[in-house]
């Protein structure tokens, strides 16, 4: 069961992930499976002067700089988290565009779980009390207005209104 | 004298938007007819200034009065007369306008279609509507007049921001303030409904259409966007989780909800509270919106305008409204009484899963979006909420969403049978596993993943289509009696299989390109030949060509397929020269479903090209399965059972009526 859930996460990911390149002709390492890795690695991080946008998609020099960077500490033979630990390190947390978990980023983490969460005990307790007082009363009958009452008289003596629309 | 006249007729909208917020309440307190009928006068010739206003805009725009600092700012002598038009939303005040011009617009429809609404109740609705609008007249009146002028008028303008001088700009802005406007109608229904405390099943048909209208054009809006970015920006994304972007897709995950809710509603008078509450929330997370985009509190990729003086104001506004209605809410949703008796497993459990699921959803994509502002607000520290942090937690909420919407149409209301819809998806479910099977086996040593979303997506397809053939008997009854069965089916059905299967659909293109998409990134020479997917693509050379407002390169080439010729492909850059800048104008060559995208980069002194070719396969259907949605959504709405006071009945009597 856990493996099938480690599935559809990474599927999930990698659906999501958009395909956007900044990336120069020159910058592109010989070694493919060390260019992928730069290629994932560069989509979490963020260029710090741009707006909202990873390194990968961005044309600013510091983006270039940064991907330089990333190149290299993996042409140095660092892991990705060793990668990602020296940029942290370097410009803080705000490089990393999915932040860690820590205190200060709990709500932001858990808010989606706790609200599925919370919203499927509500509807289960809910539901519970409803079965309960199933025998509940009727209480579909409001009572009309004269306003309405005119209305539904009109509407029944002129059985064929023509065809209005709202 | 043009610009004066457009100012003062939007003074005179004020005026007329005050009367209309006060007036017709005190007339339903009263009892007063009269009274409740200002309302719908003050509320058509209040469309009439707004418009008029508007019109003056744009008048000043088309002909070039640079006295105005609006124009001056944004407009260009040379600028073609379509951006010279469309300029006029390309910035913070002329968007505003257009704003209150689409929230007038809305009133006067309701003004003038609502003759069937009960008197009070149109009262209540065309108040609330004018309170909204009294708000933003005078937000722009008072921090944003696009009337303003130079008192030395300067001989040119300084031309509109390029990237905005698109046929985009002409109908993404519109149809996006369309759909966030529209949903002003539901929530101002929803404040009528609580400030009378009454609530029935001919309110929720009511607010359905208007409803669905807004949704249709937010739908269209954020896929003409998306689209618009994916050809505009040059990089072949598509979508950025950029603030913006979220700001757009809150409401509409809202109103998806919104949708849903309303038909239970309406069908079972079930969930009222709720319904009340989701508009409610609908519209303030457009009005969230607003905020976000136009106080400049997010300084991003879409941003071109930003004044904290603005953006205080626009905050006043946000938290009047939401912190009003809310409490509104709170205080009288108690004597709103709740009905209609549903068990779990029903079209009502299922469309209350779906609620559930959209609601997280856009509760991840507020939290995603609004944290990192909070923190740096309260504790000065910076975060940076990007992309993989919205794949990874609002993909997997989509999943079970996406397993469980084949299986709501087919469940009985009150009641459902889980197992004998089961059975009737059990042709879907083989139709998703032969499409696993085959994908995986063709694109065997790759992806182990995709192929399960694929079998998602043609589950989601093919369980509309099993609905489809469940209602109309089709495989079961002579195909003649099908016919006729499907022709007879209420166009709400249809409705619900096309905007069902459209969400399929997107899925389809969404995996597809970013799965198998494939790149070629380097530098050509005149002759060079790059290749990407089978295609191959031949540098020609580059030409220089004058444009109106600004001088493009060209470059140029020869796309052939096995060696026999395709097309020919033109990516360009243009430089303006009164702002200093340069674009890249992507080339696209459309195969089918799939596209060839060419974005040029740097052009060396040599007649060396930096380029980026890439094959998207199968992208189109990203934005043809929202195109499908909002056509569902259009059938829906052209369903003569949500045309209130229709109720002629059908000309021959049916003996056989399709159960829904």
């Amino acid at each position: 069961m856990k493996r099938i859930l480690a599935c559809v996460f990474a599927l999930l990911v990698m659906i999501g992930s958009s395909a956007a390149y900044a990336v120069l002709p020159d910058e592109i390492m010989s070694d493919p499976a060390k260019e992928l890795r730069a290629r994932n690695l560069s989509r979490e991080l963020r260029c710090m002067v741009c707006q909202n946008e990873s390194i990968d998609d961005s044309a600013a020099p510091l983006a270039r700089d940064l991907r330089l960077l990333v190149r290299e500490r993996i042409a140095a033979g660092d892991s990705d988290a060793q990668v990602l630990d020296f940029l942290v390190a370097r410009y803080g947390e705000f490089v990393l565009l999915k932040p860690r978990l820590e205190p200060r980023t709990l709500l932001l983490w858990l808010l989606s779980p706790l609200a599925l969460a919370g919203g499927g005990l509500v509807l289960w307790i809910q539901n519970r009390r409803r079965s309960r007082s199933a025998a509940g009363q009727d209480n579909s009958t409001a009572k009309l207005t004269a306003e309405e009452e005119a209305r539904l008289k009109k509407l029944i003596t002129e059985p064929s209104l023509p065809d209005r629309s709202v | 004298m043009i610009a004066e006249a457009g100012h003062y007729a939007l003074v005179l909208a004020l005026g007329l938007a005050l009367i209309q917020s006060t007036v017709p309440i005190l007339g339903a307190r009263w009892g007063d007819a009269a009274l409740m009928n200002v309302a719908r006068s003050t509320a058509l010739a209040q469309l009439v200034f707004t418009l008029a206003s508007f019109l003056a805009l744009i008048t000043l725009h088309v002909t070039s009065d640079f006295s105005v600092v609006n124009v001056f700012e944004n407009s260009h002598s040379m600028k073609p007369l379509i951006y010279k038009i469309t300029g006029v939303w390309g910035n913070h005040e002329g968007s505003m306008l257009l704003w209150v011009s689409i929230l007038a617009l809305f009133g006067g429809l309701v003004a003038a279609f609502g003759n069937n609404l009960p008197l009070s109740l149109r009262a209540h609705v065309l108040a609330v509507q004018a309170w909204v609008a009294s708000a933003f007249y005078l937000f722009i009146l008072m921090t944003s007049n696009p009337f303003l002028r130079i008192i030395n008028p300067p001989l040119e303008g300084r031309d509109l921001n390029p990237v905005l001088q698109d046929p985009g700009l002409a109908v993404h802005p519109p149809m996006l303030y369309l759909g966030y406007v529209g949903f002003s109608i539901s929530f101002s229904f929803a404040i009528a409904a609580l400030l009378e405390g009454r609530i029935d099943a001919a309110w929720a048909r009511w607010v359905r259409p208007w409803t669905l209208l807004a949704w249709i054009f937010l739908t269209l809006g954020i896929a003409m966007g998306s689209y618009w970015a994916y050809y505009e920006l040059g990089w072949g994304g598509w979508w950025f989780w950029d603030p913006v972007e979220n700001a757009s897709l809150m409401p509409w995950l809202a109103g998806t909800a919104l949708l849903h809710s309303a038909v239970v509603m309406e069908k079972r008078n079930a969930l009222k509270v709720w319904t009340i509450l989701l508009s409610i929330l609908t519209f303030s997370l457009s009005l969230l919106g607003t905020f976000l985009v136009r106080s400049g509190v997010l300084t991003s990729v879409h941003a071109f305008a930003s004044d904290p003086k603005r953006g205080v104001f626009i905050l006043l506004i946000l938290c009047i409204f939401i912190g009003g209605s809310l409490t509104l809410y709170a205080w009288r949703a108690s004597a709103l009484k709740q009905g209609g008796l549903f068990a779990p497993i029903s079209r009502e459990g299922a469309l209350v899963l779906n609620n559930l699921f959209l609601t997280t959803a856009c509760a991840t994509v507020f939290v995603g979006t609004l944290y990192p502002l909070a923190l740096e607000v309260t504790t000065g520290q910076k975060i940076s909420v990007g992309a993989p942090f919205f794949n990874l937690t609002f993909a997997p909420l989509f999943v079970p969403l996406m397993l469980a919407v084949p299986f709501g149409p087919l469940l009985a209301w009150k009641r459902g049978d889980l197992l004998g819809a089961a059975q009737r998806l059990f042709a879907a479910g083989v139709a998703a596993l032969v499409a696993i099977a085959v994908l995986w086996a063709w694109t065997w040593g790759g992806s182990t993943l995709a192929p399960l979303a694929i079998g998602l997506a043609v589950f989601v397809v093919a369980g509309a289509l099993s609905d489809l053939a469940e209602r109309t008997g089709l495989f079961r009854v002579p195909f003649g009696t099908a016919v006729r069965r499907a022709r007879g089916l209420p166009r709400s059905s249809w409705g619900t299989v096309f905007a069902h299967a459209g969400v399929g659909i997107a899925l389809m293109g969404i995996v597809c390109e970013t799965t198998w998409n494939s790149e070629y990134i380097g530098s050509m020479k005149t002759n060079d030949v790059a290749h990407v997917a089978g295609y191959a693509l031949k540098f020609d050379g580059l030409t220089q060509r004058q444009g109106p407002n600004f001088q493009e390169v060209a470059a140029q080439f020869e796309v052939s397929l096995d060696g026999k010729w395709l097309s020919t492909m033109k990516p360009s850059k243009r430089s303006f020269t009164t702002r200093g800048s340069t674009i890249t104008e992507a080339a696209l060559l459309t195969r089918g479903a799939s596209q060839l995208y060419i974005s040029l980069g740097d052009i060396a002194a040599d007649g060396t090209i930096a380029v980026r070719i890439y094959h998207k396969p199968m992208v189109l259907l990203i934005w043809f399965g929202p195109v499908l949605m909002a056509f569902g959504g259009m059938l829906s709405l052209s369903d003569r059972r949500l045309r209130v006071g229709a109720p002629k009945p059908a000309r021959v009597p049916r003996s056989l009526q399709p159960a829904e």
